[in-house]
């Protein structure tokens, strides 16, 4: 079976409070030299069958229509082997 | 004749009984409807109220929005027919596309509950005749996802049609762009907005203001009239 990664990001106009309270604790923490965090989603699709381009088409349907919100989010799809 | 307004239960969904009570306290009947129903039950307007549903998995409407009631809901309110998001409900039609923009984790993080004050930036809707233009009201509001957000480009038009239907007063409880806590689509049958309307109807319940009232008032008065 192949696995298909699906990663969602808010657009990078959008501001993303989540991640900036992730980039403001982390000096705290002890982690220096982070500049700016941005949290995101991501989606490990076990495919059934071979991932041809039909089954790449419909993943890429999925995501835009379902998986991110393209009004606010960006998506990306991969192929992992 | 009595107008009959549906009021959709979503798993996760919270408001619904008060959505029907303020339905009833108005003057109407209230229909429940079922996210499973595929028949509106012949309803003349549908309220989509605050709650959960399908616990926002994935985003907050994101799945409530493929529910097979939204098919039906989606199909009558681009035919005119009168409904209104609240809260969850304005998440779940901007994730249908019947309104535009999206909405956001609140900027501070943390959940809102509180009075707010709004004011009614028109009447020219089917959810708001029976306010003044301007008219200052003040309902609870209770969310954590609650900014909304949207382009640039959509936000010009949305003002310039005169679309934006509520803006927050005094305070802006979540980070919403320009303000805005409620909006319409261009024919104005469609209204979504954060704050709870259906929270505010009776004197004797929560802050004993009934600013909602008009709401429904607003619906019925267009129903019976039409």
């Amino acid at each position: 079976m192949a696995r298909v990664v699906v990663d969602v990001m808010l657009k990078p106009e959008i501001l993303d409070p989540q991640g900036q309270a992730v980039q403001r604790a982390l000096p705290r923490l002890g982690f220096a030299g982070i500049s700016d965090v941005r949290q995101g989603k991501r989606f490990e699709l076990e495919v059934e069958g071979p991932v041809d381009d039909a089954a790449l088409a419909r993943i890429r349907e999925m995501a835009e229509t379902f998986l991110a919100n393209t009004v606010i989010e960006d998506f990306d799809v991969k192929v992992e082997s | 004749m009595t107008a009959r307004i549906g009021v959709v239960t979503f798993p996760g969904t919270l408001d619904d009984r008060d959505t029907q009570r303020a339905i009833s306290i108005a003057g109407a009947e209230a229909v429940p409807l079922w996210h499973r129903d595929k028949d509106l039950k012949q309803v003349d307007a549908v309220v989509l109220p605050g709650g959960f549903s399908y616990g926002d998995y994935l985003r907050a409407g994101a799945i409530s929005r493929f529910s097979p009631v939204m098919g039906a809901i989606v199909e009558q309110a681009n035919g005119g027919m009168p409904v209104l998001g609240i809260c969850n409900g304005f998440q779940v039609l901007c994730e249908a596309h019947l309104l535009p923009g999206a909405m956001l984790r609140n900027t501070g993080l943390h959940f809102v509950c509180r009075d707010q004050k709004l004011r009614v930036e028109t009447s020219a809707t089917a959810w708001t005749a029976d306010y003044a233009a301007g008219e200052e009201i003040s309902i609870p509001l209770k969310n954590i996802d609650g900014r909304y957000t949207a382009d640039e480009r959509t936000l010009d038009e949305l003002e310039s049609e005169g679309r934006v239907v509520f803006r927050y007063q005094e305070l802006n409880p979540n980070g919403s762009l320009r303000d805005i806590a409620g909006i319409s689509n261009a024919a104005g049958n469609v209204v979504g907005l954060m704050p709870h309307p259906e929270h505010a109807v009776e004197p004797l319940i929560g802050t004993g203001r009934t600013d909602g009232l008009a709401f429904f008032t607003s619906v019925i008065k267009k129903l019976v009239t039409a």
